[in-house]
């Protein structure tokens, strides 16, 4: 061991640090001290923007940021004000939210659980989020519903179309504007039975993950309520990129519709090998072979080309829209980028001004005041109709449109027509259905 | 002390005193300047640099020691993940049992693996432990869902029966992960001037742990085990025909390391309770490899510094927009800040994997030893021109490894 030599400069020096190191702490607070998790405290407030941007739903995750740069843009002020103008409440001023400026981070969740779940809490812990959106797929959307949960901040979830994210794992801090997998199979069926019958046999392929498992179940659970019959469910694993030995399989299997349960790049590959195996083509138990796709998006019918023409399925919103609401939202979204916006960019921009206008109304940024305001709100002129918030599952509750391929396309973003709006009555259900059953949202949590 | 030598000692000390110190040490920048982005002391950060330090610590014991090089140590983590949830689901949020719980399961788990896959040696040994990795990722993805709730992940729920604990708390939410009471969520912060540094209460439990799991990979490098697992990785061939029956030692250090990824499984779950299948994923697998490489294998503190550096470039460099980027040139003219940001544009955000890439590429060539060499290279440097100065006799320091 060496000595220890204590020499007066030294002491002297040492006692100054020390005390320059005692003198400064100005606050030494534990977290418990603040009212909730992430008061905003300065002139500004931060909004968390977690969305895929890399992976399979790539594409959506980038449409989704420059919907969420447009709603921050026109919640400060700037732009042509967008929705705000239409949207029924009218709390938003246009100052920023509360009168703090919107300031926002992002994330990649690479459509990974883990991931998305890292990327939140850096938001949180690091960068002081108070609310967390976004998001193109539903198993991140459900760990970072929980993980908002426990360290009491809001979410307001993307585009999550499985039942579970207001079904079995619904959480009092989260909410859904998005429709679900049941509202799909709802609005579907009867317009399927009417197009191609109610003799029908259905095989179908489905993306192996939850929201594959959901979907598959709504939809063949609505149908089959209209008379067809399920053939054969597979499995297929998420981004197969070639769907060909699964396809190969459907003709001798006795089925003539074939629903391919997937969405964003996986939908455009096993849609584009279904094409080139000449299903649409052929000829099955004396009928034409149809395909169905239960979730469909303008994105991904532009990746598939001319493949989707007459192609039924449903959607959340389309830019086609005559209301007041979608007009101003793709007016300002296509001046500012040249480009009509998606379902996952509408859906994330309502989002954000839901979120914006309840922390308005309640007076502050707290939780649990939010989650008040949210409750059981009815509002209109964000380009669905009437719509509400449900209190027992935090799921909006809307018309949901069916939509089919556009045969002859006016432009490169003119591919869906809409064939119905199915009316919200159609597509409610009770909040402890059995698609839904086995979840409880708890209690609010403001975090500590 | 405590039974090491010296020097062994002082690196020790010196781990003990960086672990403990981390929160001032990585928050060098001040609150709302423009370099906070590059500020490192958030638990959720801190909490990551311990675990996938444990991590890569016991892959070094097989890797570094034995030469046995695993694709698949992500499945033991992952095995350990799942048993910790499932404690805290069906026992208790306190997270002693979880995190015991993870280290068992990891460790059977990995006796199984390592006794079929060390039959065979070198590239054969790695693609069987490839395949199982694999295989469990499947498992836990799709074919057991009822377990592993698949790709959502494994998370609590408010009806989870918790016998020794409470399902649910008196308001109705679900009970936080704690520490005989500490919750790990728990924080204490400490503004001074500017700064504000985070101490989080579960990165503390990390880090003590993280400590133990370093002195019995010291102790380890240290023993007579170690110079056998030592003596593996030279030459086989020569040990099996001086008579030792080398496989006992490879399948104990095998266990070992697999042990050490259920414990970081667990603390994982253990800081954030969500186990999801993705960290089974082959390229989880390969990254605990890039850990142990870019830091220096075979060495004792290595793991844990390439561990460091690879989660700090995933959590910081991905949050780099090109927003951030039009912040920092905003100084400079218009045209020629939109020619820098295009140029930074592809190594940040989404694109941190290709500085990661050429990060490891430039480490590879030129510090074949790992960052460890380059730290030691710069030791010698300085210690060159300190005794040059000192006009001493030139003895280099011996390389220490």
């Amino acid at each position: 061991m060496s000595k220890f030599h204590i020499s007066r400069r030294g002491l002297l020096k040492g006692s100054a640090v020390a005390g320059i190191g005692l003198a400064a702490p100005t606050i030494f607070t534990s977290k418990a001290w603040a009212s909730f998790t992430n008061e905003p405290k300065g002139d500004s407030v931060t909004l968390g923007f977690n969305v895929p941007q890399s992976g399979v739903y790539a594409d959506e995750g980038a449409d989704q940021l420059r919907a969420l740069r447009l709603a921050v843009e026109h919640l400060n002020g700037e732009g042509d004000g967008g929705m705000m103008g239409t949207f029924s409440s009218k709390a938003l001023k246009g100052n920023g939210i509360l009168g703090k400026k919107v300031e926002f981070v992002t994330g990649d969740t690479q459509t990974k659980t883990d991931a998305a779940r890292a990327s939140a809490r850096s938001m949180i812990e690091k960068d002081g989020a108070v609310m967390i959106t976004g998001g193109s797929s539903s198993g991140p959307a459900v760990a970072v519903q929980a993980l908002c949960q426990e360290a009491g901040v809001i979410f307001m979830a993307g585009l999550t179309h499985a039942n579970d994210t207001t079904g079995k794992d619904r959480r009092r801090n989260g909410f859904r504007h998005f429709f679900n997998s049941y509202m799909s199979g709802a609005a579907l069926a009867p317009v399927l039975a009417s197009a191609y019958g109610k003799d029908r046999n259905a095989y179908y392929l489905t993306a192996d993950y939850n929201w594959g498992y959901t979907t598959e179940q709504a939809i063949s659970e609505a149908t089959e309520g209209v008379g067809w019959t399920t053939v054969n469910k597979v499995l297929t694993p998420l981004g197969a990129g070639d769907f060909s030995s699964y396809i190969a399989p459907v003709l001798q299997s006795g089925a003539d519709v074939l629903v391919l349960v997937h969405y964003g790049g996986d939908m455009v590959n096993s849609l584009t090998n279904a094409v080139q195996f000449g299903l649409r083509d052929a000829q099955a138990n004396g009928k034409n072979f149809e395909i169905v796709v239960p979730l469909y998006s303008r994105l991904m019918a532009k990746g598939a080309g001319a493949n989707v023409k007459g192609i039924f399925g449903s959607t959340n919103w389309h830019w086609s829209l005559p209301d007041e609401g979608s007009k101003a939202f793709t007016r300002s979204f296509g001046t500012k980028y040249g480009v009509p916006p998606s379902q996952a960019a509408h859906t994330v921009y309502c989002q954000a001004l839901l979120y914006a206008d309840a922390v308005e109304r309640a007076g502050s940024f707290n939780p649990c005041g939010v989650v008040e305001a949210l409750e059981d709100f009815e509002f209109d002129g964000l380009g669905n109709g009437p719509t509400l918030y449900r209190a027992e599952d935090h799921q909006c509750f809307k018309d949901v449109l069916v939509v089919k391929g556009k045969e002859n396309p006016a432009n490169e973003f003119d591919l869906l027509e809409i064939v119905e709006k199915t009316p919200v009555d159609q597509v409610t259900y009770p909040h402890d259905h059995p698609q839904f059953a086995g979840g409880a949202l708890g209690a609010c949590n403001a975090g500590s | 002390m405590l039974g090491l030598n010296r020097k062994d000692s002082g690196l020790f000390l010196l781990v003990i005193c960086l672990t403990a110190l981390a929160p001032f040490l990585l928050n060098p920048f001040p609150e709302g300047s423009e370099l906070a982005q590059f500020n490192a002391g958030y638990p959720d950060l801190m909490q990551r640099f311990m675990i996938f330090g444990i991590f890569a610590i016991g892959f070094n014991i097989l890797f570094g020691l034995t030469g046995y090089l695993s694709f698949g140590h992500a499945a033991f983590l992952g095995v350990g993940s799942y048993a910790g949830v499932w404690m805290m689901k069906l026992l208790t949020v306190n997270v002693v049992p979880a995190i015991i719980m993870s280290v068992i399961v990891a460790g059977l788990f990995s006796l199984i693996v390592g006794f079929i896959s060390l039959r065979r040696s070198g590239i054969y040994f790695s693609i069987l432990t490839l395949a199982f990795a694999q295989m469990s990722f499947a498992l836990a993805y799709s074919v057991l869902t009822p377990i592993t709730n698949g790709e959502t992940g494994l998370q609590l729920s408010l009806n989870d029966p918790r016998i020794l604990g409470i399902s649910q708390t008196v308001d109705g939410s679900i009970p936080a992960a704690n520490f005989f009471g500490i919750e790990m969520r728990d924080s204490l912060e400490l503004a001074m001037g500017g700064w504000l540094f985070t101490f989080n209460a579960g990165y503390y439990l990390a880090a003590i742990v993280m400590l133990i799991s370093f002195y019995i990979a010291i102790r380890i490098f240290r023993s007579p085990f170690g110079m056998m697992l030592r003596a593996v990785k030279s030459n086989q061939q020569r040990m099996s025909y001086t008579g030792l029956n080398t496989r006992p030692y490879a399948l104990t250090a095998f266990v070992i390391s697999g042990m050490y990824a259920g414990l970081a499984g667990g603390l994982m779950v253990a800081m954030d309770p969500l186990a999801g299948a993705e960290r089974m994923y082959w390229t989880a697998s390969g990254e605990v490899v890039l850990m142990t490489i870019l830091g220096g294998a075979g060495t004792l503190l290595g793991p844990i510094i390439g561990a460091s550096a690879i989660k700090y470039f995933e959590n910081i460099f991905s949050k780099i927009n090109d927003t951030v980027l039009h912040g920092w040139f905003s100084f400079m003219p218009d045209g020629l800040q939109d020619f820098v940001v295009a140029i930074i544009h592809p190594f940040i955000g989404k694109g941190w994997h290709l500085t990661l890439g050429l990060m490891f590429m430039l480490v590879v060539i030129f510090l074949p030893g790992g960052l460890m060499e380059g730290i030691n290279r710069l030791r010698i440097w300085f210690g060159k021109r300190i005794n040059g100065r000192q006009q001493t006799p030139d003895h280099a320091p011996a390389t220490s490894s």
